[in-house]
């Protein structure tokens, strides 16, 4: 497992709002076969890390390699042609449209004349729910707001599994759902690993992390305080780290962390 | 955000694989959960009809139908582009004056010391019109300053710029034949009837190779039996227009070109992706920008449509009225064609709305406004009455909304 190859790399990035250094210096890896969490407290910079990687927004400074090569990413469409998906914590989907529409949002299928091609994204749409066991919904021409919680949940990992991608980014995808329904996208996140795609998965809930991780990077008010090896540490080491882990850098703002 | 968690009992039971629809039923539980379509209009419509020929024998002829082709033309040409403006989220005040901006450009250039061809006269006051739109658009997004104070500014801009290209002429009128026709030419009766069967055959050629194509993909269709009953609908109501109009002087020109301008927008509105964008950012403007769409673009252009349908709307209405004043773009005109969205039941929230509500809503409209002239109504119950049907227009869709499980206030 050790020698697994990092398909994203992020050396030393940083990321200012304003006087607010959200992330400094922070080295990042995920690997091809993994699943790495990132955890870390309330603020820490979890989003904001994932973020930059999807192109919501631009590191202010630090390098990405991606498949060993440094690159650009400065919009979600850079990040989508890499082949990463992202799916967010306050989850990306529109309302109005139907679950196909949201499952194709960006990305939809035309035929003669630029008219879209809504059988052929009916028909890719219900396979891949089909494949993921997704069984709770009634129809994928159901509005996104009468859908529950976690149906919303199962439509937005069922997005970023459909495209072919080669990193899946999951910010906090149990959060809202209850037992079965966690267990079932715990699974799911296993299997897009085994797979052999790099999977990154923030998550609060230790327990989850340890049933599924690989390895474990936590981060402590926007630095990378330490990536352990999910074998070799333990829920008390990790917890650690998030309260009480050694910062290498000396905080940018002490003012701004006093308040 | 809109990340409200839906109302309680809302599918959460285990069921089956995911499927497209379990038809009939299905369709009558869209009804009843709120999204009642154009169901509560068409029925305003009807009722609005019954009204006026009790009151007046003279509502329901030939003569009149054809009358209200013409008077909603304009209102519902500029209501087109209020629907794209609305679907986003935004609104659009300056739509009045811009159609006068174009009418009055065309009227200039048609005239004496310019005196251009008819089809470089329309190109070029839509050119104008165009531009107009992008200019808004560009510092709504730009700048990130509501569409509703820069269009506001725009209403008061562009009045000035109609005065200005007038220079104190009271009218100019339109001598171009051709011009005159849009509004003024009726076709000929056998070429309504051609029309009425091709269009018909048309709709449902497209209807059932839709149904067997889904069928062949294993995919569940709407039920043939109300496939069946939209095909005999549309074909009854365009073959009885037709009729109609015939009995008068025959189906106006305007009305055809309404037609092809309500299904082009359509089209764009639901089968393309310029048009899914349009609804992805009036639902959830962070999720479109997430999923890689050019946000800021697909604004701008839709304040083009807009700016653009208006200059057409004008043109229709200079042509109909035979010359432009200083008036022109004046008077209830945006009023109308907002309300003619709303009324149709586009959203005023974003996302919800049919391009086709443009013109069930400039019907009911003009219904009014010509059922109360025959009546001989004074102008101040004219408008009590339209601002009354307005209010119960945005009740019904905001009650119609809270019954989508609460996913927006
Ligand atoms: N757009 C923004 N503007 C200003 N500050 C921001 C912005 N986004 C994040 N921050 C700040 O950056 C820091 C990190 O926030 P971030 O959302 O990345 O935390 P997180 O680790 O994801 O937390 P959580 O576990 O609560 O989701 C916080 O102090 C936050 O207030
Ligand atoms: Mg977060």
């Amino acid at each position: 497992m050790g020698e697994a190859t990092p398909l994203l790399e992020l050396r030393g990035v940083s990321k200012r709002f304003g006087a607010v250094e959200a992330l400094t210096k922070v080295d990042f890896t995920a690997r091809l076969g993994e699943v790495m969490a990132l955890v870390g407290d309330n603020g820490a910079g979890k989003s904001t890390l994932i973020k930059g990687i999807a192109g919501i927004h631009t590191y202010n400074e630090g390098q990405i390699f991606f498949d060993a090569k440094p690159v650009t990413i400065n919009s979600p469409r850079d990040s989508a042609a890499l082949g990463i998906e992202v799916v967010y914590q306050d989850l990306a989907l529109a309302d109005n449209l139907d679950v196909v529409a949201n499952m194709f949002l960006g990305h939809e299928r035309t035929q003669a004349m630029g008219m879209l091609d809504e059988d052929s994204m009916e028909r890719t749409c219900i396979e891949t729910l089909q494949s993921l066991s997704v069984t709770t919904l009634r129809s994928v021409r159901q509005e996104i707001s009468g859908l529950s919680g976690g149906q919303r949940q199962a439509v937005a990992v069922a997005k970023a599994v459909m495209r072919n991608s080669r990193l899946v980014i999951l910010d906090e995808p149990t959060a809202a759902l209850g037992v079965a329904q966690t267990r079932q996208v715990l699974d799911l996140v296993r299997r897009l690993a085994d797979k052999g795609l790099a999977v990154v998965l923030i998550s609060h809930n230790l327990h989850d992390i340890f049933e599924v991780a690989d390895r474990i990077t936590v981060l402590r008010l926007g630095q990378n305080v330490h990536e352990f090896m999910a074998q070799q540490t333990n829920p008390q080491e990790v917890v650690h780290a998030i309260t009480a882990g050694k910062m290498l850098h000396v905080p940018g703002m002490a003012e701004v962390e006093i308040q | 955000m809109k990340t409200t968690p839906s109302s309680p009992g809302s599918g959460l039971a285990p069921a089956t694989a995911p499927a497209s629809g379990s038809r009939f039923a299905q369709y009558m539980q869209r009804m009843r959960s709120g999204e009642l379509g154009s169901l509560p209009i068409i029925l305003g419509l009807i009722l609005i009809v019954i009204v006026f020929q009790v009151q007046n024998q003279n509502f329901l002829t030939p003569r009149n139908f054809v009358n209200l082709i013409v008077q909603m033309a304009g209102i519902t040409t500029i209501a087109i582009g209020v629907v794209y403006v609305l679907l986003l989220g935004e609104i659009d005040l300056s739509i009045g004056y811009v159609s006068a901006v174009a009418a009055v450009s065309m009227a200039l250039l048609l005239r004496e010391p310019i005196s251009l061809p008819w089809p470089l006269a329309v190109v070029v006051a839509l050119l104008v019109a165009a531009a107009v739109g992008a200019l808004h658009g560009s510092i709504i997004t730009r700048f990130q300053v509501p569409s509703f104070v820069v269009t506001l500014a725009g209403l008061l801009a562009w009045n000035g710029v109609v005065l200005i290209l007038m220079q104190g002429a009271g009218t100019v009128i339109i001598q171009d034949q051709t011009v005159l026709n849009i509004a003024n030419a009726y076709l000929p009766p056998a070429l309504g009837w051609a029309l009425a069967l091709g269009g018909v055959a048309l709709f449902a050629y497209s209807q059932f190779t839709n149904v067997r194509a889904r069928n062949q993909r294993g995919l569940t269709n709407r039920s043939t039996a109300i496939t069946i009953v939209q095909v005999a609908l549309v074909a009854l109501l365009s073959l009885g227009a037709v009729y109609f109009a015939n009995l008068d002087r025959g189906v106006p020109f305007i009305g055809l070109l309404l037609l092809i301008l309500l299904a082009a927008f359509s089209v764009l509105a639901t089968r393309t992706k310029f048009g899914r964008y349009v609804y992805a950012i009036g639902g959830n403007k962070e999720a479109a920008r997430r999923a890689g769409i050019n946000v800021e673009r697909i604004r701008v252009m839709v304040f083009m449509i807009s700016s653009v349908m208006a200059g057409v709307g004008g043109i229709i209405l200079a042509s109909r009225l035979r010359s432009v004043d200083t008036a022109a773009g004046g008077g209830n005109l945006l009023i109308n064609s907002i309300a003619a969205a709303v009324i149709g039941g586009t959203s005023l929230f974003g996302g919800r709305g049919k391009v086709s509500s443009a013109f069930l809503g400039a019907l009911i409209i003009a219904s009014i406004e010509n059922g109360m002239g025959l009546l001989n109504l004074s102008a101040g119950e004219k408008f009590v009455i339209t601002g009354l049907v307005l209010l119960a227009a945005v009740l019904v869709d905001a009650t119609s909304r809270r019954g989508q499980g609460g996913a927006k206030r």
